[in-house]
């Protein structure tokens, strides 16, 4: 005992008195882990009893002793006493939350924005703990599906690394001190009438919190808003070159028969990806073998989107505009090219009005000026291209904005200089040393998530709200305003930009329900508010607001220099974590990428030919620079990547983003300046020594003559509709030594994948993680093939290794009637229901991999170590408690959502009925932008999936080996150009 | 004594033991390696070594059990790695013991006697290094017991249509009936010693092992129908246990897998490693310990025979395999041979070519098959060789299935390879403490091959 400290009452009390705060817990945790305390509590008395005992030979001393000690005591408890306690709230449901019922969730609508465009969602919510997003089906951009970074945004709302405190230069202050500073700042700026205040966020649509803005400054005149997101200058500033005024285009999918592709990657990716898709896909059809569109996509890299393409070309990042203009002057009666744009230009005149050429969110304004032209004049205009008002309150040319900021920044003319949410210093152009020159400021203050590299060069940080703990307002891709509501308290005491702004004006402290309520009412034309604003809380958007429809002429804009010879390098937007904002996002970093199956890195892209002259394998790490700028990159070779161009993604190399993001890839903004944003040429390739290991899901790309993917035109189809089923044998079901087939007399659960609409977005490998409780493993995880998707979608090559098509196929688990794993296992831990589910026994499991291994599509997945984080309290927050979080050591794989399916059956149990068509929406199925996913009742000859499944082009992924899967693919029908009948490049 | 030993399979590699032995000087020779045979420092230096490696296995379990089999190479799609190649080699091993005492036995070869014990110990050794694996591979061996159908109140058995299940049954049996007919052997030698120690505490541990074994006519008796008894049982189980075991892999629908032609294959691969584990640990053994005498010629000449006539099975397996693998005319079945030979593992497959068919045709000639050193060289090759099969069976088989997607490979981790040697410093450590605590030649069976154990009845004039 001697060798701990000896702690007393007093001493402890001491020590707890110097702790402060939000120390104080921590010194409480500390406290008790020490020795000494633990021996104090575990003795029975006060340390001073002992000294009662008396000492030998009837000498009383220890008696007096002890009544000394208690006299002391006893005196100064009083002191000692005044310490003061935790306080602790425990308060039950008294009176039980309206509508809660523990155990059920409950769906609030509200809208997730990614650059200022909304993306309106349904967040489920567990006791008011937001756990899944799914679309908002009743929202036009929506119709229930989401893109992959809108089904991310929950993990980012229980980010741990989000920035969760007031900081002034790494000190932890209190949210008031800030505003008693910035208010006397503002105060001296009142003088001169705010000249020295420059604001700086990202583009702003909310029409509220433009209101904000103006109403800031008209209190302040001469202060400067600027606004600066790297993503969607080129569509902005392009309408802006074609109509000579910022316009919005909304695309009309649905009614195109002919769509071209510049560059776009708009199959559930940016503004309207989700509505694209679910049109793309309804026009496109493929069911009965029958394709309603032509699809050519020009490419300088390839994309998810291509992939889908009848006719791709691989083009240097130089030539997207060339062809683009070959192509409007051959719409215009001019002469072609080549015959590919002979051909897409004939193609384009058929269908005059009812075509679409699009531009990508990468491109330059120029391509999409040119896009806009061919559309005006094929026609397309007000028909399948429809003009609205821009989204902005204010379009500017961001690129122009942020060089006027860096402008006033380095003639110190700011004094005051507020960021409000983007990360400018990571993403800007390079060019402007933004770093530096904000440093000029003289007060610097930056709202945001995260303590992120803008964070590091400024004093004030202060967190800001997610989208899912804060008021505001945001239009979707076609202007329908989303009302954005909060679904839980901010977890870190976070302020919205509406609460910043808000202290410019005389009412600092006005809550941002209250902003924007009072927006909204101001608006408000109908008589009966209150009612109307419920209404839209509760759907979530304001009904018929779309932005006007405007009609305006598309000019040709003047030709651009042409590029310089040598290399080029084109810049993307990473499709999950765009410029680098969702890098922390540990679902998004572990998703593949859907083209080159990589996770975790961004890599030099490069095409086979052009690494062989090169001289580099995947994995080598090359020197990229682009004039004085050099980056240092792994190389992937990506076949039907354009030789002489490599591609890279944006967004990755972060150095403060968090956990996930910290150290993976590497940063291509080095080599970005505004003048290069799409792409530069002239750039020098150099391989270096070493090599970087990349984290692929996918190594091999052929489908070895397996055919996984089957695949015909509707030209074969045409001749032969059963084309697609002769490909492969399937033993018919009386194959068997059993004397009898189980028959399934209640429901037959079952699903059917068409490959015709799948995009390959991997939207549904999010959601399912979302739904399932799914953990990230890591890097050196996925290095060792250990990911742990439910869900993955495959990516084929098939034809020549430069230009190949490419195909996609989601498998899951396919829950095979005679399923091989279930015989195998020693334990009986996953076995057929009287459903025809194979479930996996969690608790029953020891784990011996045999199911895996006899796996022939191998969906299941094991927990090697322990993947699931028990330890962060916040993520603890996102879990389903519908669904097991597996620990260390057992198998899982899909369920078909068997947490759903139950929740119907017991809903439809109670109402004395069978369970509908459509009441199960597995996760997957759910999130899919182009419903490609039925799941039902095969029992039910007219539920979707049953319809699916007597489809001709319906067929069972290996069903040669009998295992009789209930999963089935509508094979991928598409629909060639004859014309260009000398492979996909005419 | 001069009497020449009449035995009717006598050949001119030499008799099964010297002539110039006797009932005495056997029991001397063998029992005085236990008794009084002085410690060694090459024995001390042999049992540190393996001691040392032994402790490989208590960290790289100790490792595993607090962290998960992730610490192993083990992935997705390669389920299985080092933990069931480990497991079938070690199985395998332990093949050539039973053979030896059970088989060997009831067909008469009376030349098994001098190598039987050891080779039953071999057994004992390697099935319990074997029964380690299937427990430390499953990702929660704290469960693993649910393997065993134990009556419970959820009423919940195992899975009685796998052959992991089968596998328990198949291993405990083994491991069993080895050990019992191991125990029962030694009862007549235990008895011997405990007569023949001349410390106080050898008596009474010998004493207390043989179990009151008088030597009487009627214990005689009882042993012989016991050990026909249990020959008898442990005779199917040569058969019968591997044979589980290549279901294990056979009843599966992997693509080099999946084959019929697996249980005997599998059974002669397991007479053919343990032969050659047999012969790796007794020449060094005879030459240490001066049986040169008693393991003589005619036994290494006899286990190289069984050795090469194995090896011709084995190659057969092979060639059948790659030509079934080509005559299915399946995708999957042509693929799986193809990537064998020519994939990223194919050195793997070259390499057991080489050790399992090429390595053993030497053993067709006579002065190989007698010398001694050639010997065990050509033993650590096909020990090697048969763990590069079962690598390529396992591994080889998962990395490329079906679906192209999802191949993979598999490489080890250092915890493979702490594992594995530490399972071979098990082995050892049993090994070199078995050969000092036990008489690893039967004494008894041994005196039965003298001259004077067998009384002739004087013919009637």
């Amino acid at each position: 005992m001697s060798e701990h400290t000896d702690l007393n009452l007093g001493i402890i009390q001491k020590r707890l008195e110097r702790a402060k705060g939000p120390g104080y817990w921590r010194s409480l945790d500390e406290l008790f882990s020490t020795d000494g305390f633990k021996d104090y509590l575990h003795r029975e008395f006060p340390r001073q009893a002992s000294e009662w005992i008396d000492g030998p030979d009837g000498d009383d001393s220890g008696r007096r002793n002890f009544l000394k000690i208690m006299g002391a005591s006893l005196a100064l408890a009083g002191l000692s006493a005044c310490t003061k306690q935790p306080t602790e709230y425990v308060v039950p449901y008294v009176v039980e939350p309206e509508k809660l019922l523990a155990g059920k969730p409950l769906f609030y609508a509200t809208a997730f924005p990614v650059s200022g465009i909304a993306n309106p969602v349904l967040v489920e919510t567990h006791e008011f703990r937001p756990t899944k997003v799914e679309g908002n089906p009743q929202h036009p951009a929506s119709m229930g599906s989401t893109d992959v970074p809108t089904q991310a945004s929950v993990l980012g709302l229980y980010d741990p690394d989000r920035l969760q405190t007031v900081n002034y230069i790494g000190e932890i202050r209190s949210y008031t001190s800030f505003l008693s500073t910035f208010l006397s700042l503002l105060e001296k700026q009142k003088a001169k009438g705010g000249a020295g205040i420059s604001i700086l966020t990202e583009t702003v649509t909310s029409p509220t919190l433009y209101a904000q803005i103006q109403d800031a400054l008209k209190l302040y005149p001469q202060a400067k808003w600027h606004q600066w997101d790297p993503i969607g200058n080129g569509r902005r500033v392009g309408s802006q070159l074609a109509f000579g005024q910022f316009l919005n285009t909304v695309y009309k999918f649905d009614q195109a028969d002919v769509v071209v592709s510049l560059d776009a990657n708009f199959l559930g990716n940016g503004p309207g990806g989700v509505r694209y898709a679910s049109d793309f896909a309804a026009k496109r059809g493929g069911k009965g073998g029958t394709v309603g569109n032509r699809f050519y996509a020009i490419e300088s890299t390839p994309t998810s989107t291509g992939s889908k393409a009848d006719h791709r070309l691989a083009v240097k990042p130089s030539e997207v505009a060339v062809l683009a203009r070959s192509l409007a002057s051959a719409v215009t009666g001019g002469s072609a090219s080549d015959k590919f744009i002979a051909a897409l230009a004939k193609d384009l005149l058929g269908a005059k009005g009812k075509s679409i050429v699009i531009a990508g969110e990468d491109q330059s304004a120029e391509v999409h000026a040119i896009a806009h032209a061919i559309n005006q004049s094929l026609d397309n205009i007000g028909k399948t291209v429809v003009l609205t008002a821009s989204l902005e309150p204010k379009p500017v040319d961001q690129y122009a904005d942020i060089k006027a900021l860096v402008q006033d920044l380095n003639a110190g003319q700011v004094d005051l200089l507020l960021i409000i949410g983007g990360n400018p210093v990571y993403n800007a152009p390079n060019e402007l040393n933004l770093r530096g020159a904000i440093q000029k400021a003289k007060t610097r203050v930056r709202l945001g998530l995260y303590d992120d590299e803008t964070s590091e060069v400024c004093q004030w940080l202060l967190p800001e709200t997610h989208a899912f703990e804060t008021w505001s307002d945001a239009p979707a891709y076609d202007g329908t305003i989303s009302i954005i509501q909060p679904l839980i308290a901010p977890l870190y005491g976070g302020k919205s930009a509406h609460d910043i702004l808000a202290t410019f004006t005389e009412v600092p402290d006005k809550s941002g329900y209250q902003i924007i309520r009072e927006y909204w009412a101001a608006k408000h034309a109908g008589a009966d508010f209150e009612t109307w604003w419920k209404h839209t809380i509760h759907d979530g958007f304001i009904k018929d607001s779309a932005a006007a429809v405007v009609k305006a002429d598309a000019k040709l804009p003047p030709a651009s220099a042409p590029a310089a010879s040598g290399h080029q390098v084109s810049f993307h937007f990473d499709p999950y974590v765009l410029d680098g904002r969702f890098s922390n996002n540990a679902w998004l970093q572990e998703l593949p990428r859907p083209v080159t199956r990589l996770t975790w890195d961004n890599a030099v892209l490069i095409s086979p030919k052009t690494a062989k002259e090169l001289g580099v394998e995947n994995e080598n790490r090359v020197e990229v620079a682009v004039g004085s700028n050099k980056v240092e990159g792994a190389v992937w070779i990506v076949p039907g990547q354009p030789e002489g161009s490599v591609a890279i993604s944006l967004g990755y190399g972060r150095t403060r983003s968090g956990r996930a993001g910290n150290g993976a890839g590497f940063n291509a903004y080095v080599i970005r300046t505004s003048a290069n944003a799409t792409y530069a040429a002239g750039a020098s390739i150099k391989k270096i020594d070493g090599k970087f290991e990349l984290a692929a899901v996918q190594h091999h790309f052929a489908m070895e003559g397996r055919e996984p993917v089957k695949s015909a035109t509707a030209e074969d189809l045409k001749k032969d509709p059963l084309a697609i089923q002769k490909m492969s044998e399937t033993p018919n079901s009386g194959l068997t030594i059993l004397p009898s087939d189980w028959q399934y007399k209640g429901y037959a659960w079952g699903m059917a994948i068409d490959l015709s609409g799948c995009t390959g977005c991997n939207t549904c490998v999010v959601a399912c993680q979302a739904e399932n409780n799914i953990p990230v493993t890591g890097k050196a995880q996925v290095l060792r093939t250990r990911e742990m998707h439910w869900i993955r979608v495959d990516r084929y090559y098939s034809g020549n290794e430069d230009n190949p098509e490419a195909f996609f196929q989601p498998v899951a688990c396919h829950h095979c009637e005679n399923a091989p794993c279930e015989i195998v296992c020693p334990v009986a831990a996953t076995a057929h229901d009287a459903e025809g589910l194979n479930n996996m026994v969690y608790n029953r499991c020891v784990g011996t991999r045999y199911c895996s291994n006899n796996c022939p599509y191998k969906v299941r997945r094991f927990n090697f170590l322990m993947y699931n984080d028990w330890e962060t309290e916040s993520l603890k927050l996102q879990r389903n408690p519908d669904v097991s979080v597996r620990s260390r050591g057992v198998m899982e794989k899909c369920t078909y959502c068997v947490q759903r399916i139950n929740y119907a059956k017991i809903t439809a149990e109670k109402e004395d009925r069978r369970v509908k068509d459509g009441e199960i929406v597995t996760a997957c199925e759910a999130a899919c932008p182009s419903q490609a996913i039925a799941f039902g009742d095969l029992n039910d000859p007219n539920s979707k999936v049953s319809r699916w499944k007597r489809e001709k082009t319906n067929y069972s992924l290996l069903g040669e080996l009998n295992t009789r899967p209930r999963t089935t693919y509508l094979a991928d029908i598409r629909n060639p150009n004859p014309e260009l009948t000398n492979g996909r490049e005419g | 004594m001069s009497q020449p030993v009449e035995l009717p399979d006598q050949i001119h590699v030499g008799t099964v033991i010297d002539e110039s032995h006797s009932l005495a000087s056997v029991s001397d020779k063998v029992g005085g390696i236990v008794l009084r045979r002085k410690i060694t420092l090459g024995w001390v230096f042999g049992l540190l070594i393996s001691f040392a490696v032994l402790q490989n296995l208590m960290a790289g379990a100790t490792w595993l059990l607090l962290k998960g089999v992730g610490v192993w190479g083990i992935n997705i799609p390669v389920g299985w790695g080092f933990a069931i190649i480990n497991f079938v080699w070690w199985i395998g091993i332990g093949h050539a013991g039973t053979l030896i005492s059970a088989i060997l036995l009831l067909l008469n070869q009376s030349w098994r006697n001098a190598i039987n014990r050891f080779a039953e110990a071999m057994t004992l050794f390697a099935v319990m290094c074997a029964g380690m694996f299937p427990v430390l591979h499953t990702g929660r061996p704290w469960l693993a017991y649910w393997l065993l159908p134990i009556p419970n109140t959820m009423s919940m058995w195992p899975q009685f249509r796998s052959p992991l299940l089968w596998d328990v049954f198949a291993v405990t049996t083994y491991l069993t009936i080895s050990a019992v007919f191991w125990y029962v052997g030694l009862l007549p030698d235990l008895a011997t010693l405990r007569d023949s120690a001349k410390s106080k505490t050898s008596q009474v541990i010998y004493g207390a092992l043989s179990m009151g074994w008088r030597n009487s006519a009627r214990h005689w008796q009882r042993y012989e129908k016991a050990s026909l008894l249990l020959a008898g049982l442990a005779t199917p189980l040569v058969v019968s246990v591997h044979t589980v075991v290549s279901f294990d892999f056979a009843v599966s629908i992997i693509p080099g897998w999946h084959t019929t032609i697996f249980p005997p294959y599998f059974v002669a691969g397991a007479i053919y490693s343990g032969f050659a584990m047999v012969l790796t640990l007794m020449i060094p053994v005879r030459k240490f310990y001066g049986l040169d005498d008693i393991i003589t010629m005619r036994h290494l000449n006899n286990m190289a025979k069984v050795t090469l006539a194995t090896a011709l099975i084995v190659g057969y397996g092979y060639c059948f395999e790659a030509f079934f693998g080509y005559f299915s005319a399946d995708t999957y079945e042509k693929f799986m041979i193809w990537n064998r030979m020519t994939g990223p593992y194919a050195p793997f497959y070259w390499m057991l070519i080489l050790c399992n068919i090429i390595t053993p045709q030497f053993l067709w000639s006579k002065k190989i098959r007698t010398s001694p050193g050639i010997l065990w060289c050509i033993s650590i090759v096909v020990n090697i060789g048969m763990w590069l099969e079962r690598f390529v069976i396992v591994v080889t088989s998962l990395h490329r299935d079906f679906l192209p997607s999802s191949w993979g490979m598999y490489w080890p981790t250092i915890w493979d390879w702490a594992v594995y040697t530490g399972t071979l410093g098990l082995f050892m450590t049993l090994i070199f403490l078995f050969v000092r605590v036990l008489p690893m030649i039967t004494i008894f069976e041994l005196r039965m091959l003298l001259p004077g154990a067998s009384v002739k009845e004087p013919v009637a004039q």
